[in-house]
């Protein structure tokens, strides 16, 4: 019989990204609903001082799996050792984040266990015959379709932002189990060379809560600095549209859209920019949606649930300041 | 050098979605278009052909129509093509899906796979990595830029907040992203040429499949059509009034800040 709930932590050098946290604070609530266990399984090198706090967010176990060789991200050691542990626990549901690493692992694992893997996933029910189903958008959150299994483990990616995370519980205990890996030499196929995280004191753009996202209307790279300071006085990230990347002003890492980004913030604040469907592609499905555009006729203004009509070079410092104001 | 290129038909981008009476989306009327990330993944792959020599091969499932997006990859400069088509491709899923192209490249050689980071419709961003775990080779997604030398392969990816570079030894599939490269538009020359080459359509039983190996392994519930977000409201006033009245709702009715 198949048993528990499994979260596929995330973390890099001992700091848990907070989708982790999202899909253990849900998975809580449907361990209790279902009576599964709920598992944490973490996976790098020097991570036991993690899991106190990953029990505070209600694991019941904590799989821990330290060594060396999984200190950073690949696909083939990831795969191996999760694929032993899964076979092994044989938990009903497997759901790591919709991030970088989610996409990279999730389908490679699921094909090696043969079973199927909803990805990209921003709705999660439980379900009394098949335990859980899935919501995913499709056609870029067009449509949206409903899916499950009968073959377990159900293997599922989550959008990061489509959960919240619960308030840690000091008191909560966890059970600890060290897991060795055991790493074939054949799954080390991809040499790692060199990793360039760019250091910024803004959050991560998939994981930011609040994105202030500039297109366009911005006029040119200088100016983002109006944004910059917008975003850093509420703690935001800063996205923008593909006009901008394709005008060299801004990084392509930062494009939100069809070819670019998918996020899902709480708050998504479109500055001089148009709204083409492209662009909604990768930011419809953020909870407020605020547009400061000068044409009144702008498509952005027919999903934003505030907009001013005005020009953001004297709109964008302006809330700056107010929102300085609130922070006091 | 062997190079093989999966590419998918899918919707236009701009194509408004509708669910036709089964439930099932209504593709009737739409216009066609070749899976955006899949143009890096062609372009790439001609790329690496006009540098080491070769040929180029296009690979793709689908129905009748999917020769069309198979015609301006060829006019792009692929080579050839392989379709798999067959109605039983309809009821299957990601698995199955990977089960029937790693079954078609089994008959061909490589030396690397193209393939898009994601299909825009069924937006999965499985079946590359899927069919890399059966052909038993390795994978790297969302690469951004690729080097190769001899039978090494030196790529860049992207990962969440920046970049990582790793060495794979060939073959082995590559998804990309935009960045790689900038896709070309057919030549009126590459058009006309386009039109002679080969073009190989064949079924599951030819490639030794049954409906058994595409038995799905998830199931669909429903689809549905989300709501149309609505317009909000617009906030009146002199900027400073309306910049005040924005910070004031933001926190009182949305909750946020
Ligand atoms: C296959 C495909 C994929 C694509 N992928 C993406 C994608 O991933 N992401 C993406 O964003 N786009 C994408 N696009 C492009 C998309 O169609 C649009 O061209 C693009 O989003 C436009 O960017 P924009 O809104 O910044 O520019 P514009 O459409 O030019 O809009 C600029 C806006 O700024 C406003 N403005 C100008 N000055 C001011 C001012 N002083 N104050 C206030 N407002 C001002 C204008 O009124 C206008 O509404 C894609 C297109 C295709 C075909
Ligand atoms: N029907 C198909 N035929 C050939 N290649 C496909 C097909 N579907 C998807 N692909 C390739 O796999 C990539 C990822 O698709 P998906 O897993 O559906 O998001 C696409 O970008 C294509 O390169």
């Amino acid at each position: 019989m198949a048993k528990g709930i499994w979260i596929i932590f995330e973390q890099r050098n001992s700091e848990i990204r907070k989708v982790s946290l999202e899909l253990l604070s849900q998975g809580r609530k449907i361990a209790d609903e279902t009576g599964e266990p709920l598992v944490a399984v973490v996976l790098g090198h020097g991570i036991e001082g993690l899991a106190k706090e990953v029990a505070t967010y209600g694991a019941d176990k904590i799989i821990l799996v330290d060594d060396e060789k999984l200190a950073e991200y690949s696909t083939g050691a990831y795969t191996s050792v999760l694929n032993k542990l899964i076979r092994e626990g044989e938990p009903q549901a497997v759901l790591m984040g919709n991030t970088a690493l989610g996409k990279d692992l999730a389908p490679r694992l699921a094909q090696r266990l043969g079973v199927g893997l909803a990805s990209d996933c921003t709705g999660m029910e439980t379900d009394a015959t098949s335990f859980l189903s899935f919501i995913r958008p499709i056609y870029s959150g067009k449509a949206f379709t409903q899916v499950t299994s009968n073959v377990r483990p159900i293997l599922a990616t989550i959008r990061p932002n489509t959960f919240t995370v619960a308030a840690p519980d000091a008191s909560h205990q966890a059970e600890i189990v060290k897991e060795t890996a055991s790493i074939d030499p054949a799954d080390l196929r991809a040499i790692l060379k060199e990793v360039a995280i760019a250091a910024s004191k803004r959050p991560e753009l998939t994981e930011a809560d609040i994105i202030v996202s500039g297109g366009r209307g911005m006029k040119n790279p200088e100016n983002f600095a109006i944004l910059e300071q917008l975003a850093d006085v509420i703690g935001g990230a800063v996205g923008t549209s593909r006009a901008a990347v394709d005008a060299g002003w801004r990084e392509l890492k930062f494009q939100v859209g069809q070819t670019g980004k998918t996020v899902s913030p709480t708050l998504y604040i479109a500055c001089g920019i148009s709204g083409a469907i492209q662009h909604l592609a990768g930011m419809g499905s953020s909870k407020f949606i605020v547009a400061i555009n000068k044409d009144p006729e702008a498509n952005i203004f027919t999903i934003a649930d505030y907009g001013i009509v005005g020009d953001l070079f004297e709109v964008v410092p302006l809330l700056t300041e107010e929102f300085k104001k609130l922070s006091k | 050098m062997n190079i093989v290129v999966c590419i998918k038909q899918t919707f236009n981008t701009e194509a408004k979605i509708v669910l036709d009476s089964n439930g099932k989306i209504e593709d009737k009327g739409v216009n066609l278009i070749i899976n955006p990330y899949d143009e890096y993944a062609i372009e790439e792959g001609i790329k690496l052909k006009e540098k080491f020599g070769g040929s180029v091969t296009v690979v793709s499932m689908g129905g009748t129509t999917v020769q069309a997006a198979m015609r301006t990859s060829m006019a792009m400069g692929i080579d050839k093509g392989i379709l798999i088509s067959d109605p039983a491709l309809e009821n299957t899923d990601e698995h199955g899906r990977a089960v029937v192209l790693a079954k078609a490249l089994s008959t061909i050689p490589y030396d690397i796979i193209l393939s898009g980071r994601m299909a825009i419709d069924d937006c999965s961003s499985q079946l590359a990595i899927r069919l890399a775990e059966i052909l038993n080779i390795p994978s790297v997604s969302s690469v951004i830029k690729l080097e190769i030398e001899g039978t090494q392969a030196t790529i860049t990816k992207e990962i969440d907040g920046g970049t990582k570079i790793v060495e794979v030894a060939l073959p082995a599939v590559i998804t990309t992203t935009k960045g790689l490269n900038e896709p070309r538009y057919p030549s009126v020359a590459g058009i006309m040429k386009s039109k002679k080459k080969e073009l190989k359509i064949v079924t599951l039983a030819e490639l030794g499949l049954s409906s058994e190996d595409l038995t799905p392994k998830m199931n669909v519930v429903k689809h549905s059509i989300p709501d149309a977000r609505k317009a909000g409201q617009k906030i009146a006033g002199e900027p400073a009034q309306a910049a005040q009245e924005l910070a004031r709702l933001l926190r009182e009715e949305a909750k946020i800040l």
